[in-house]
């Protein structure tokens, strides 16, 4: 792998998002948005629900949580849908840039998006809410770990849908993580859910890293395994990922797709 | 010898349609040829796969006498390409798009490439300019000197002076053939403007329904048809259904 080509793809949506006031606006705004108004609800149910009673900041801990991941994976599908808007697909794909080349740039440059947008967010909920992310202690590094690897893995998985049949295909990426928020048990115990649903939920990492947040936030108990769990899950769902992606840029320089 | 370019039994077939019907060409080092022929002839097709971007149904496309296919990411640092239908990122400065693609094709002496390219294509005014926001005429130049960044020995074009005014357009044959000079580089040139291809190609391949229906120089191809000028040849090919 080539450091330069790395960087040279970084650049070029360095040099667009720093170019534009809007665009660092919008980074920021959605994630301080949705924290305020998940601070707020979070206060509501503190005051009138047993289930978080003792614990003040879960459900917006949560929220932060949640938000990360899917800042990681939208900023994934962005980056990508900025060459498709820019009708840059063919330059970047007849420069000697290696597929394992577009992943690693893109998966450096969506994580900086993603922190662009929620360390603001993040030191506002102090203030705001008297609330510290930092209070899931260690295991917090573990659990954004796990879930910036599932968005990566979300937008590699929508990016090769992109490739595969185009623009067509944008509507879907705004979409993914919607589809997956029921099952992700996000602000509820996987125990809300209807049996089947469970089942589905069960086979998803983001049901053992939300759950494992309340755990720590309500029981101040940590349990490893769900944390282990969500890895090994992460894992499959990457190397599956990753696979489609490739087998996508095939199918698409055997169909004319990019241009 | 070794070609720059050779196409050899290139098709490419999309279901049920042929867009490549089995072509045959070399292009040896220092040379320009023309490939001509109507829309839809199979001309894009024919230059995507020669780029790696598209892969043949059949043939192979051999570039420095190596398969294009096999050895993609190594040749593409010696080729590259320009086309009116794709456009480089429109929100970067043109300095900035020249650095990512200098990175991209990991340019040695970045800074300096750019300073050649800048003054040799008139684009010192512009560096700072951002590219959605240039003439037409200087968009040109720019992905212009985009497509040379990285010093190809293999040079795509796909209309490269399309709607372009004549001053401009001129200012580009012009440069091509002092470049194509003094680089001694091979250039595939895919056009409409028959002056141009006149002008700048020692060689002439006439595409039809994807296959190559006739091949030659200029003058060559003039004489044998018969016909006063180069455009008159491409009417007389592309209207005349029987003779091939």
């Amino acid at each position: 792998m080539s450091f330069d080509r790395i960087y040279g793809l970084f650049l070029r949506h360095f040099f667009l998002i720093t170019r534009s006031f809007p665009r660092i606006l919008d980074l920021i705004y959605w994630p301080a948005i949705q924290i305020t108004l998940w601070g707020f609800i979070s206060n509501f149910f503190a005051e009138y629900s047993t289930y978080y009673n003792g614990a003040v900041g879960v459900i917006l801990s949560c929220a932060i949580l949640y938000d990360f991941l899917f800042r990681t994976s939208i900023g994934f599908n962005m980056l990508f849908l900025e060459e498709i808007w820019s009708r840059n697909f063919t330059n970047l794909f007849i420069a000697p840039i290696k597929m394992s080349e577009i992943i690693t740039s893109l998966v450096f440059t969506a994580l900086i998006r993603a922190l662009i947008g929620l360390v603001p967010a993040i030191i506002l909920t102090s203030p705001l809410f008297g609330i510290s992310l930092l209070d899931l202690g260690i295991p917090l590094l573990f659990l954004f770990l796990s879930l910036y690897i599932f968005g990566i893995t979300l937008g590699l998985i929508v990016s090769a849908g992109l490739l595969r049949f185009g623009p067509a295909f944008e509507n879907i990426s705004w979409s993914t993580l919607f589809l997956l928020a029921p099952f992700g048990c996000v602000y509820y115990p996987i125990e809300t859910l209807p049996e089947i649903f469970q089942n589905i939920a069960y086979a998803l990492p983001l049901v053992y890293i939300f759950e494992e947040a309340r755990s720590i936030l309500i029981d101040q108990t940590v349990n490893y395994e769900n944390i282990v769990q969500a890895y090994y899950l992460n894992l499959g769902y990457l190397i599956v990922a990753i696979s489609l992606f490739y087998y996508s840029f095939n199918q698409a320089r055997k169909k004319r797709l990019i241009n | 010898m070794t070609h720059s370019i050779e196409v050899i039994n290139l098709s490419k077939s999309y279901s049920s349609k042929k867009a490549v019907k089995n072509i045959n060409f070399k292009i040896g080092n220092n040379e320009i040829i023309g490939l001509l022929g109507p829309n839809g002839c199979g001309k894009t097709t024919t230059i995507a796969m020669i780029l790696g971007l598209l892969k043949p149904t059949l043939g192979k496309v051999l570039i420095n006498g190596l398969d294009i296919n096999l050895n993609r990411i190594s040749l593409l640092h010696s080729m590259n390409f320009i086309s009116p239908y794709v456009e480089l990122p429109k929100k970067l400065t043109v300095k900035q798009n020249l650095i990512v693609y200098g990175k991209l094709y990991t340019v040695k002496n970045l800074k300096s490439r750019i300073e050649y390219l800048s003054h040799e294509l008139r684009l010192e005014n512009l560096l700072n300019k951002v590219t959605g926001e240039l003439s037409s005429g200087q968009k040109n130049r720019v992905s212009l000197a985009k497509a040379l960044i990285n010093s190809p020995s293999v040079l795509l074009l796909d209309e490269p002076t399309a709607s372009l005014d004549p001053e401009t357009g001129d200012f580009v044959r012009s440069f091509l053939e002092k470049y194509k000079k003094e680089k001694k580089i091979s250039v595939l040139l895919a056009s409409h403007n028959m002056n141009e291809v006149e002008r700048l190609c020692s060689s002439i391949l006439m595409m039809k329904d994807g296959i190559i229906i006739d091949e030659g120089k200029p003058e060559e191809l003039i004489r044998k048809h018969g016909r006063q000028n180069l455009e008159e040849v491409f009417l007389k090919l592309i209207r005349n259904k029987n003779e091939f």
